[in-house]
């Protein structure tokens, strides 16, 4: 048993029919961090957290999560972890304080324990107030901390979360972050899969990147952004004309196009030299040109280096989970 | 490392408890919900016995002809909301959450049950009492009250799960409360609210052998004390498959649902 890793799964597969999700994934979590496993919808993502909470089968590979197997010692697994997926998992017809009660006395607690642990967790999660209310009048940030503390309920080691924020408003995805920072601070380890790029690189220490079911790329932020090797000169157009004509004139070398915005990117190494010799190139009249930046590579970058399709928008996948 | 001393664990018997309670909590929330299985079945009996009764010739008075019936009307109505709960916690994600917590399908599916059998104990009161109130006259005897009330439990189990069986396999809790119609047309075309020989003649086949038609003449013979013949084990081996079937296919359908 390996104590350090907290996840470790090797070559893991699964298919339905003849659509392969997850194609051989291995995954390393060391035990206290924040792991997030980044990909577009459809990447296999749900179906990782899946296999490794036990809720699904794989059908090949292994995994140990918390140190258990999670084929052959599935309850141990299922008592050292929380599941919080997509869609939130609470009864709306119940108080804020009801359910967590519940879930306590589900993990085992007498009724005394649960009220006091459902006090607390009510607390840590700035919803005392709200405590006796029935969950269905949350707003969508409530509901996805009160789910997030039923989660908790039982102390897990290692918490799985399923695009935490996925159709949170900005305010209270800074809430979840900090939620989450909170939790590894204490040692416990953490599983999110998320689209959003911004995220994991926000909040992980690490980060795999899953596309169509394989891993094509882990490390932490940092060494993922490394990979993208250059900065890129991002240019703004004066007029649409211009920007097509532009466009046409670079041809291959376009990274970055946003008719939209009118702006084109081409590469660069960053030094004043070579931007200098670009924009001449590029703008000899000196008339198309509004404004440039240079740019240094994001994880969105990495994302389309890796996958060689974009990063699905921010907003592609809000849905409203009621 | 085996599966001994695993420190927290509640036992099968208290998650049951737990669930039940939870799904009377959430019932006691969805008063329209509640009031409709309440009162469509009061609302029914003091139609048929008021409106129709009097053109109805059923050898004795009507209000004690049709009190068996609506009980098993009652039953039929509540019980669908069975199906429409099982289908909300099958559609969100609760019962991955459930299942991640270790608590398993019986507890999820049996809570719901139970839920509806303590829910259909306190509208059968409701109704023999309005029954009793409005000239509803057993004089059954002590064990006729047992065997009755036992009969009746042994359908409303059998009904529930097979409601939970439906919410399990549904797409949506709306197709799932299509159950509610399936179930009173079984209710409708028994012996419940007319003598069968009154209904045309390619109805009697029908009519005369489904689940409900045994189970009405079992509590009719029972509280009235009149002869019950074979009814009662006709009742038992229909529950009873139905009981077995549906907890089997509740079982299965569960574990492939949320697989």
């Amino acid at each position: 048993m390996t104590d350090e890793l907290a996840i470790e799964a090797t070559a893991l597969a699964k298919s339905y029919g003849k659509t392969h999700v997850l194609a051989g994934v291995d995954l390393r979590v060391p035990r206290g961090s924040i792991f997030a496993l980044l990909g577009p919808n459809g990447a296999g993502k749900t179906t990782t957290v899946r296999i490794l909470s036990t809720l699904l089968r794989p059908d090949a590979g292994q995994a140990r999560v918390a140190g258990f197997d999670i084929g052959h010692q599935r309850r141990q697994v299922r008592l050292s972890i929380s599941l919080t997926g997509q869609y939130t998992a609470v009864d709306g017809l119940q108080t804020g304080a009801e359910n967590l009660r519940m879930m306590a006395r589900l993990a085992g607690m007498s009724r005394r324990q649960a009220r006091q642990r459902a006090a607390w967790l009510l607390d840590r999660f700035g919803l005392t107030t709200a405590a006796d209310k029935q969950a269905q009048t949350y707003s969508g940030g409530m509901r996805r901390r009160l789910d997030l503390a039923a989660s908790l309920v039982g102390q897990p080691e290692v918490i799985f979360l399923d695009e935490p924020t996925t159709g949170l408003d900005p305010r209270s995805r800074q809430q979840m972050w900090q939620v989450i920072g909170d939790l590894a601070g204490a040692g416990v380890t953490i599983f999110l899969t998320t689209q959003y790029l911004e995220e994991a690189d926000r909040v992980a220490h690490k980060v795999s990147v899953l596309d169509d079911g394989k891993v094509v790329a882990e490390g932490t932020p940092a060494q993922l952004k490394q990979r993208v090797a250059g900065e890129r000169l991002d240019l703004v157009l004066r007029t649409a004309a211009d920007f097509s004509k532009l466009a046409r004139y670079l041809g291959d070398r376009v990274l970055r196009s946003d008719p939209g915005e009118l702006t084109l990117g081409v590469a660069t190494d960053g030094s004043s030299a070579q931007v200098r010799e670009l924009l001449d190139e590029l703008d000899p009249s000196r008339a198309t040109l509004a404004r440039f930046a240079v740019h240094t590579p994001t994880l969105d970058d990495v994302f389309l280096t890796l996958t060689g399709h974009a990063a699905p928008a921010a907003d592609a996948k809000e849905k409203t989970r009621v | 490392m085996s599966e001994i001393a695993i420190p927290g664990r509640t036992n099968p018997a208290t998650d049951l408890l737990i669930m039940a309670g939870r799904g009377l909590r959430m019932s006691s929330r969805q008063i329209d919900a509640l009031l409709t299985s309440l009162m469509l079945p009061v609302m029914l009996m003091i139609v048929f016995v008021y409106l129709f009764g009097g053109a109805i010739s059923t050898g004795t008075k009507y209000i004690t002809y049709v009190v068996p019936g609506v009980m098993l009307l009652c039953a039929a109505v509540g019980s669908a909301g069975t199906a429409v709960s099982v289908c909300q916690d099958m559609t969100g994600g609760i019962a991955d959450r459930f299942r991640s917590m270790d608590t398993g399908g019986a507890a999820v599916l049996g809570g719901h049950v139970m839920a509806n059998v303590v829910r259909n104990i306190a509208s059968t009161i409701l109704v023999f009492g309005v029954a009793f109130a409005i000239g509803f006259r057993p004089h059954a005897t002590l064990a006729g009250w047992f065997g009755a009330a036992g009969i009746l439990l042994l359908f409303l189990a059998a009904v529930s799960w097979l409601c939970a069986a439906v919410g399990v396999l549904a797409r949506s809790p709306e197709s799932a409360s299509g159950c509610m119609f399936a179930l009173m047309f079984i209710t409708y075309a028994s012996s419940a609210f007319v003598p069968i020989r009154t209904m045309p003649s390619w109805l009697h086949g029908f009519a005369g052998h489904q689940p409900a038609t045994p189970v009405i003449e079992t509590l009719r013979g029972l509280l009235l004390r009149t002869p019950v013949g074979t009814s009662p084990w006709q009742a038992i081996a229909w529950c009873g498959g139905i009981l077995a079937v549906s907890v089997a296919a509740c079982a299965m359908l569960f574990r492939r649902r949320t697989a």
